[in-house]
């Protein structure tokens, strides 16, 4: 298949095993030709083993051994496929209360976010819980799919009721791009084909709108920030004072003779090339892993950040950031922590605990002041020096920090700068 | 470039290379596992670039089970050439000297199995901290949940419920002395996107991936090679056909494919009209349903 300047899209899926999300992945990837035979074939004779009429959709996306046997997914897992428009991740959540952890790592890079809505059922508070989530890690686009048509007579009326409900509890919530799409997964209506029985819906299927969404602004091409992951110093002759500094553009915009500044040391200089490989080029924008040398000799290493220097981060040591528990030990207060953000790594300290926030009606608890698995909490930390901190809001990948716990190096949080 | 974003292969490209710039930050001892095939040969070109004007700054590992095709050992050699990079190798036979590891017996006797002692010896003897391998997450179920950053116990066991969250691009590679990680940089690549951007970049790979004829033998409905590991069952007859393979893994087990496509055009072609999936024709993945994921708990890839 010749893709000629198809862009790749990240979505995340957010729902239960009842609400028909495994049903809803294959019918994608069915309907879009993206099952192999021998998938195909595997998956029919499982069906026929489990005494299932015809083939079993969800099954395309079950994992592990564990899961089989006890009909649940654990954990994130990526799916792949491809149109001729784009290729799609899709990372694929399990929606029970417990696994909150896993819906904000799977949340974490995607561009867009489906929720799925029982049409019988409509909004209850696994729907609250999932957009609040989306919500909260900056998902740029939300597609709620009111799935189950078939099941409530394809009833425009209570399809409208549905968004009705939504719209009514997500006023709170800040995200910029919500669609609805009525459908049957089970069926295959609006998913990747038109509905024969939904004539009075007048948007796109699924996939059409997948398609579609705009998705080159979801990253910040403004402010210019380069995390350096390492240097290069080549031992050839060739090369014998090339330092050329090694990372990828997090977001913004560099160019050939720009005029840089190093931070934390706030040394100045200017972009003397920009490597893409073997090849020099010209400018260089986020996503893309370049190496970066600069006119003057200066002290520059890993965990530094190179900026314009008219448009700086603010260097902290101390901040507040939404974070969401994601260990099986609760948070120790004033233990230490190692605070990975970008390239740079600190020991920090959870200062304090400013508030809890209950998911599911977004009140804050301030008395409470344990942090365990699945809590998300606004709290205040303290690094040994200073990060280069941007708003979680204006920028994810500068905006977002994880906590390791220095005894058993597990990431216990995940942390967005507010 | 004008437009301000990538395609999905530049994207794929350059989280590649973000995640072997990372690895390389934050480990003491890295190798590429090197099999010869299409995929660590991609990971090594995708080396190769993000370290830029220096070579490849750590060595490649080679799991030889010694019953390899000898195309891929020549490819393997004048690659390791021209990149000018170190070659560690661990032998399967020498571990089956030492009697750390015994000879699979009967019918569809193979050394895929031994493989993993082999390899977490080697890993053990070289100090290894993470092992980069070409791993993708299409391949197989059991691969779906798996992270770039993969922690292993210090018995090289990999356990899916114990697998660190990976959140944004903070990839936590922190271990005890002993553990050690597995980092997959293409993990997000189909085996469409591979030839893909073979393709677009013109990588040499080895012969054996083109149609050529060959002589082979039907078994499991794939077309098995002959070689001297080879043994005839009853009924079964040696035929030369034109033929290609998909994947490239010991010569016992790797079934090869019917086909014309001699050039990456053809395959790319061939590959995107494929209704079967890539590992489909191999018979070590066939013996139970759960047979990667059990052979991935014990240290395999």
């Amino acid at each position: 298949m010749e893709i000629n300047n198809n862009q790749l899209l990240r979505f995340t899926t957010a729902g239960s095993v009842d609400d028909g999300k495994s049903t809803l992945i294959g019918r994608l990837l069915f309907d879009s030709k993206s099952i192999f035979e021998d998938q195909l074939e595997s998956v029919t004779n499982t069906s026929a083993k489990k005494g299932h009429d015809g083939v079993d959709l969800a099954l395309f996306t079950d994992g592990l051994k564990d899961e089989r046997e006890q009909g649940i997914t654990i954990d994130v897992a990526y799916r792949y496929f491809t149109t001729p428009k784009r290729k799609f991740i899709i990372a694929d959540t399990p929606g029970h209360i417990q696994y909150t952890r896993n819906m904000v790592t799977g949340a974490s890079t995607a561009n867009a976010a489906l929720i799925l809505i029982d049409a019988r059922h409509g909004v209850i508070e696994q729907t609250k819980r999932h957009s609040f989530i989306a919500s909260l890690l900056n998902i740029p686009h939300l597609i709620v799919c009111i799935n189950k048509m078939d099941l409530v007579d394809f009833s425009e009326e209570r399809y409208n009721e549905i968004i009705g409900q939504f719209e009514e509890f997500s006023s709170k919530l800040l995200v910029k791009d919500v669609r609805f799409v009525p459908m049957s997964a089970l069926l295959g209506d609006n998913v990747v084909n038109r509905s024969q029985n939904m004539g009075w819906y007048g948007g796109g299927t699924l996939l059409s709108i997948l398609e579609t969404l705009h998705i080159s602004s979801d990253i910040n091409k403004i402010d210019a920030r380069f995390p350096v992951q390492t240097v290069l110093r080549p031992q050839s002759n060739d090369h014998r004072d090339y330092r050329g500094y090694a990372g990828r553009v997090a977001s913004g915009i560099y160019r050939k003779g720009d005029e840089i500044a190093v931070l934390p040391s706030g040394f100045t200089s200017r972009i003397k090339s920009i490597n893409a490989g073997e090849n020099e080029i010209d400018e260089a924008f986020a996503p893309m892993s370049i190496a970066i040398t600069l006119e003057d000799d200066i002290d520059v290493s890993r965990g530094d950040m190179i900026v314009k220097r008219n448009n700086q981060p603010e260097g902290e040591q101390e901040f507040d950031v939404m974070l969401c528990w994601l260990n099986n030990d609760a948070a120790k207060p004033r233990a230490k922590y190692t605070v990975m953000h970008a390239s740079n790594e600190q020991r920090a300290m959870i200062k304090d605990i400013i508030y809890k926030i209950d998911i599911n009606t977004y009140n804050r608890n301030t008395e409470d002041k344990a942090l365990s698995m699945n809590d998300i909490a606004r709290v205040r930390i303290r690094t040994t020096h200073r990060l280069m901190l941007d708003s979680y809001r204006d920028n994810r990948n500068t905006g977002s920090i994880i906590l390791i716990d220095e005894n058993t190096n597990e990431t216990v949080a995940a942390g967005m700068i507010i | 470039m004008s437009k301000y974003y990538l395609n999905y292969l530049d994207e794929l490209e350059s989280e590649a290379i973000f995640i072997l710039r990372e690895v390389w930050a934050q480990f003491e001892n890295p190798v590429i596992l090197f099999s010869g095939g299409k995929d660590s040969i991609l990971v090594t070109h995708l080396a190769k670039k993000a370290f830029y004007p220096s070579k490849i700054p750590f060595p490649l590992m080679h799991v030889d089970t010694g019953h390899n095709f000898p195309e891929t050992i020549e490819f393997r050699d004048d690659l390791i050439e021209s990149l000018g990079a170190k070659l560690i190798v661990g032998s399967v036979q020498e571990s089956i000297d030492n009697g750390r590891v015994a000879e699979e017996k009967g019918k569809n006797a193979t050394r895929n199995a031994l493989q993993i002692t082999t390899l977490l010896d080697a890993i053990e003897a070289n100090k290894v901290d993470c092992a980069i391998g070409g791993g993708r997450r299409d391949e197989e179920k059991a691969r779906a949940k798996e992270r770039f950053f993969s922690h292993r116990n210090d018995f090289g066991e990999w356990d899916p419920k114990n697998q660190r969250p990976e959140l944004w691009n903070l990839l936590n590679g922190k271990h005890y002395e002993g553990e050690h990680f597995r980092a997959f940089p293409i993990s997000n690549w189909t085996e469409m996107d591979v030839w893909n951007y073979i393709k677009r970049e013109n990588i040499s790979i080895p012969s054996l991936y083109f149609a050529h004829e060959r002589e082979v033998v039907f078994r499991n409905n794939s077309w098995i090679p002959v070689s001297e590991y080879l043994k005839l069952e009853k009924g079964e007859k040696i035929e030369k056909k034109k033929i290609r393979f998909r994947t490239l893994g010991d010569i016992t087990i790797t079934g090869g494919i019917e086909s014309d496509a001699d050039t990456l055009d053809k395959i790319a072609d061939e590959v995107s009209t494929m209704r079967k999936t890539e590992r489909g024709d191999r018979s070590d993945d066939k013996r139970s349903e759960t047979a990667m994921e059990d052979r991935k708990k014990q240290g395999y890839f």
